[in-house]
């Protein structure tokens, strides 16, 4: 059994009252969300917090999924099962389900959440791909209130984010948009591994042109923010194989991946390659196969 | 009765059978596992137990400077620290390893791999252990490490173990077998000659519940016991005996359920002799329990065999001799357990299940600055490097002649009349008959029309792959001429007693980590004397209460202990045969024995059931002339070779061209282990070999940076498979039962790790063979399967 360094512990009874622990306490002190992330760091002494605010109790404010006419918007606090589960979420961007199917496993995926897993901001997960990909937005709040960003600004660079030491993340916002979707391809080596190289992709048609596409990548450098000079490249085309091929190059030579057990470098740029050419096939595919 | 209880369960309604014998039946030991019952040596809490912590080397190679413990021991919760230097004192800083090297408990003069022991901490509880080593400060002199194993003899590499007297180089053994000249001559005339430079990388045995151990010494009574995960405790007994110079009588050692052993649990561990010390210097018991990277970076590894491999033929596939030079990586200290007078371990069978000319290996060991270890996980004593390497190399022939490799190995294998068939290099296959099993394998899995998919699907630039592999193993050492560990012969004892009323107990000296002794013991009695197998108590595990033998490992339970059970049980029916001629008044040559009951010949209302024998053995009345009461025997099986189980397995997988991606699409595995006792765990035991195989073939390998950091220290990092990897298995079995073995029995628990491996990376590399691959190591993760499809196949380290 791998046992933690000492820490003190208390659960948060309200979203203002967690901000006020953390203002007090300042970076001795985390939020536990799952705790998937920061549990397994503590337990191998990787890092050592005096304080944890344990803020499950807040899943019933903070996990939500609400469908609006222009957004989903959906709580810091709902897992990665509800993300899996969710039909409306399915409907609106199927890259949801493909990503969190192939995330951890179910017990990491019961108590895993969406807030989490953005703030633990590694270069190697999943869900910060799907979210870039369909251009979300974070709202954090703070003593002052909330504020917007975008996940270009959210993400500052591994393990680092826009959330400062008395802010918490509250909420993630998807725009949608008619005639789109989406589609997240992840190679693994093994059921539950980390991704090796994963890429989304979302699509929007205007008749038989791409209105929009974006594509995020995930465990292929520090930055996996979007990718515009695919999106510029695709916008005003006619989806087709030569088009996601050249999609495809531009991911491969944007991307700053490294050799470690998971693959060489060399593979993973042509994972990025053969991985976003097959995301927008797919999301292709569906726009066609829902019309 | 519940609508549960009502399903039928197709494939498993035979498990009700209830056989009075050998036959398939539920296992005995499974509700208590099942429920949550199972005791395991991490739920003992023993009155004012205390807790152990070991802190462990961050480097590879360094010399250890100072090492300063005042602030552990003004820990308000801490009661012991001791370092290396304070073993010292008392001679125990140094332990003997299985292969008569010697290996630190507490590191004295330096560090010889990351994770190595170094100082220990007991405390209250086992956060406060925990938290204490982290105010140990220990200062080192960073040396520089021996990583890469092919530059270990280099004059210039550091010396490792400076500890041996006289000791300039790294170099750890030299071994050979066969025969050089004559093998030379065969490969100088022969039409063809494939060489492969084939690697086995070092892997974990990763058993589910790590190592662990409570020691509770008795200073007034002068006893120790120690309960431990161990695979062999009257071995361990033996040792902790010879070492600490505890009188062998006062120490017991409990093995109690273990959650797998693999071969992990053979070696003792500088954690068992820390957890006795401790308790020798508290006066109370003490708890050690490793974590699960302590687990993965320092105990015992497996493999790491560097091999180079050469296969001599006729133009027309007749295979003629094997050649093969092996470097193997054998970590900082020489933990292998194998019989003394192999410490190659079995390597020698790598001829396989092949008719040749000649053979020949020649192998040199080396330290390097790694986690000690060597013989582990499922490999019959290195039958897994063999069988790899030789199966490797048939395809690689295969490929060369442009053979089918199925049709290459029918040509090849032994005839039924060869056996007992004397190896080029000297071991006697007990008894084989190759081709049915072979035969069996390929109707399973529709060969043919496998072959024929598989050429429709290269049309279309899809990657199916065909991967055959045939095995023989030899497991069940061994014959005490040959085989001992330290000295102690590898024979079994065995004890039978029956009570009155007609139940058993049966005492065996093997233990199992889930291997269902507690079934296949019970019913191998059962099948001798009679009495159900629910009517007969398997006791094991512990050395106060069960008669001395070597252990469970390297398959050898059945084959060994399994012989003594029988015989022990024939040994009692036969004194039972003596009385039951008493009660029926006629001589024993007028009894017949009808598994259960003796009854009179020619007259089937004259009989009396071993119950009622037990009964009289035990009850009032006389007993025929010079027969003792009671209804019991002890016997020790020595025997009298080993046993050759083999194996036909075919592997089918696809590679997504684009990605890489292997999946096993269907693995058939047929196996021949002599007469099979219970078949349900036989197949219990295939179905997890052949996950382990899958495992090593696609995903495991403890590999390590440059400077000696193990980057497998956790199961995020060391991947095993799941059930998402493999497929669902389709079993096969023929019959050849072994001639030596009283019921004919041959071990089987190792099978599917030995001949699994070289299966899946058949298939795939036949998959790859659009691409002009003839060979690629494992393990096989998509990036590396993406290297071979673009011509830069590499070797894992
Ligand atoms: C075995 C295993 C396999 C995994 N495989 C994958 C995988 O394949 N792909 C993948 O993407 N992920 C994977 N994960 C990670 C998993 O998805 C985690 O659950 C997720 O990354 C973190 O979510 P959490 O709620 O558990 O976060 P926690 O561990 O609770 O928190 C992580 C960090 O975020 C902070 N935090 C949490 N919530 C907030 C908030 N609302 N505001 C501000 N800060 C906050 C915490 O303080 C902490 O620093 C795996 C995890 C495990 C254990």
């Amino acid at each position: 059994m791998q046992v933690p360094a000492p820490f003190e512990y208390e659960r948060a009874t309200s979203v203002d009252q967690a901000i006020g622990l953390l203002d007090r306490l300042g970076d001795t002190a985390r939020l536990v969300a799952g705790g998937h992330s920061l549990l397994p760091m503590m337990k191998l002494r990787l890092a050592n917090f005096e304080y944890l605010i344990d803020i499950n109790d807040l899943s019933d404010v903070l996990g939500y999924i609400t469908v609006e006419p222009t957004q989903i918007r959906i709580g810091a606090m709902a897992r990665h099962r509800e993300l899996l589960e969710s039909a409306e979420l399915g409907r609106a961007f199927p890259i949801f389900a493909d990503a969190e199917k192939v995330i951890a496993d179910p017990v990491v995926r019961n108590r895993g959440t969406l807030g989490g897993s953005l703030c633990q901001a590694d270069p190697s997960e999943d869900l910060s791909a799907v979210c870039t990909t369909l251009n979300a937005s974070c709202v954090i709040r703070g003593r002052d209130g909330d504020r917007v960003v975008t996940m270009e600004e959210f993400h500052r660079g591994p393990y680092e984010t826009a959330v400062g030491d008395a802010e918490m993340l509250t909420e993630v916002r998807f725009p949608l948009r008619p005639n789109g979707a989406s589609a997240y391809e992840k190679v693994e080596r093994r059921a539950g591994d980390w991704a090796v190289v994963s890429s989304g992709a979302a699509v929007w048609l205007d008749g038989d042109v791409i209105a929009d596409a974006r594509v995020g990548l995930a465990a292929v450098g520090p930055n996996t923010a979007g990718l515009p000079e695919i999106s510029a490249m695709l916008t005003g085309q006619r989806p087709s194989e030569e088009l996601y091929e050249q999609a495809g190059i531009i991911a491969a030579r944007s991307c700053n991946p490294v050799t470690d057990m998971r693959g060489s470098e060399e593979y993973k740029r042509h994972l990025a390659k053969e991985l976003t050419r097959r995301a927008l096939r797919r999301s292709v595919n569906r726009i066609n196969e829902g019309s | 009765m519940t609508a549960v209880e009502d399903r039928k369960v197709t494939g498993f309604e035979d498990n009700d059978r209830k056989p009075v014998g050998h036959g398939r039946m539920l296992r005995k030991e499974d509700p208590r596992l099942i429920r949550g019952k199972g005791r395991f040596v991490d739920d003992l809490q023993l009155n004012g137990m205390l807790h152990l912590a070991i802190l462990r080397s961050p480097m590879a190679h360094g010399r250890v400077v100072n090492v300063d413990i005042s602030a552990a021991q003004a820990h308000p919760k801490v009661k012991l620290v001791v370092t290396g230097a304070m073993l010292a004192e008392k001679g125990l800083a140094w332990m003997p390893t299985l292969s008569n090297d010697v290996q630190a408990v507490l590191a004295t003069d330096k560090v010889r791999f990351q994770g190595q022991e170094v100082a220990f901490v007991v405390a209250e509880d086992r956060y406060s252990a925990r938290d204490a080593l982290e105010l140990i400060d220990v200062e080192y002199e960073q040396l520089e490490p021996v990583v890469d194993v092919r530059r270990a003899l280099d004059p210039s590499s550091p010396v490792i173990r400076t500890d041996l007297d006289g000791k300039t180089d790294n170099h750890c053994f030299d071994w050979q077998t066969g025969d050089e000249a004559a093998t030379d001559a065969v490969f100088a005339a022969a039409d063809v000659i494939v060489t492969e430079d084939i690697v086995y990388p070092r892997v974990h045995p990763a058993p589910m519940e790590t190592c662990g151990a409570v020691a509770d010494y008795d200073a007034v009574e002068g006893r120790l016991t120690l309960w431990s995960t161990t695979q062999a405790p009257h071995a361990h007994r033996t040792l902790y005996a010879i070492v600490a110079g505890l009188p062998e009588h006062k120490i017991r050692v409990i093995s109690p359920d273990i959650g797998g052993g693999f071969g992990n649990k053979v070696p003792i561990y500088p954690g068992y002799v820390c957890a006795i010390v401790g308790s020798l210097l508290t006066g109370r018991p003490v708890k050690w329990v490793e974590d699960r990277s302590e687990n993965l970076t320092s105990t015992g590894f497996a493999r790491d065999y560097i091999m180079r491999g050469e296969i001599a033929a006729t133009k027309d596939g007749k295979i003629l001799a094997i050649r093969t030079n092996v470097l193997a990586d054998h970590g900082a200290f020489n933990g292998t357990a194998a019989p003394v007078k192999y410490p190659a371990g079995f390597f020698g069978v790598f001829t396989g299940s092949y008719d040749i000319e000649a053979a020949y290996c020649s192998m040199t060991a080396v330290y390097t600055n790694k986690a000690p270890g060597g013989v582990a996980y499922a490999c019959s004593f290195r039958i897994t490097e063999a069988v790899y390497l030789i199966e490797r190399l048939v395809d690689c022939l295969a490929y060369d002649l442009k053979m089918d490799s199925a049709e290459l190995r029918l040509k090849n294998l032994l005839r039924p009349e060869q056996f007992p068939y004397t190896s080029k290099t000297g071991w006697i296959y007990d008894s084989g008959n190759y081709e049915p099993t072979m035969r069996e394998a390929m109707r399973i899995a529709g060969y043919d029309e496998l072959r024929r998919e598989q050429a429709e699907k290269r049309q279309r630039g899809e990657l199916m792959g065909i991967g055959v592999a045939f095995f023989t193993e030899a497991v069940g050492a061994g014959p005490r001429k040959d085989m001992d560990i330290l000295g102690l012969g590898m024979a079994d004892g065995c004890e039978l007693r029956i009570h009155p009323t007609g139940k058993a107990v049966v005492r065996l000296s093997v233990q199992s980590q889930g291997q269902g002794h507690e079934t296949t013991f019970a019913q191998i009695v059962a099948e001798e004397i009679g009495i159900p197998p629910a009517d007969i108590d398997v006791v094991h595990g512990d050395t106060d209460n069960t008669p001395f033998g070597l252990g469970t490992y390297g398959s050898r339970s059945t084959p060994v202990s399994g012989a003594a059970a029988a015989l022990v049980a024939r040994k009692v029916r036969e004194k039972a045969r003596i009385i039951a001629s008493g009660m029926l008044e006629v001589s024993v040559a007028d009894l017949d024995w009808d598994k259960g009951s003796f009854h009179v010949k020619g007259d089937l209302t004259k009989s009396v059931t071993i119950q009622d024998i037990a009964m009289k053995a035990h009850g009032a009345g006389d007993l025929p002339d010079g027969v003792e009461g009671g209804l019991e025997a002890q016997i020790c099986y020595n025997p009298e070779n080993l046993t050759y189980p083999h194996g036909a397995y075919i592997c089918v997988v696809d590679v997504d061209p684009g990605t890489a991606q292997v999946s096993v699409r269907r693995f058939i595995a047929v196996d021949d282990c002599g007469t099979r006792i219970n078949p349900m765990i036989i197949e219990g035991q295939i179905h997890g070999g052949l996950t382990d195989g899958v495992g090593m073939a696609l995903m495991e390998i403890i590999a390590f940076d440059e400077d000696g950091n193990c980057l497998g220290g956790s199961l995020m990092d060391y991947l095993i498979p799941t059930a998402l990897e493999v497929p669902d298995w389709e079993t096969g079995f023929t019959v050849t039962p072994s001639p030596h073995h009283p019921i004919g029995a041959k071990g089987v628990g190792e099978s599917a790790t030995v001949g699994s491996p070289p299966a899946v990376v058949n298939a795939i590399v036949d998959a790859l063979k659009p691409f002009g691959v003839r060979h690629a190591d494992m393990p096989l993760t998509p990036s590396r399967v993406w290297d071979a499809m673009q011509g830069n196949a590499r070797p894992p380290v």
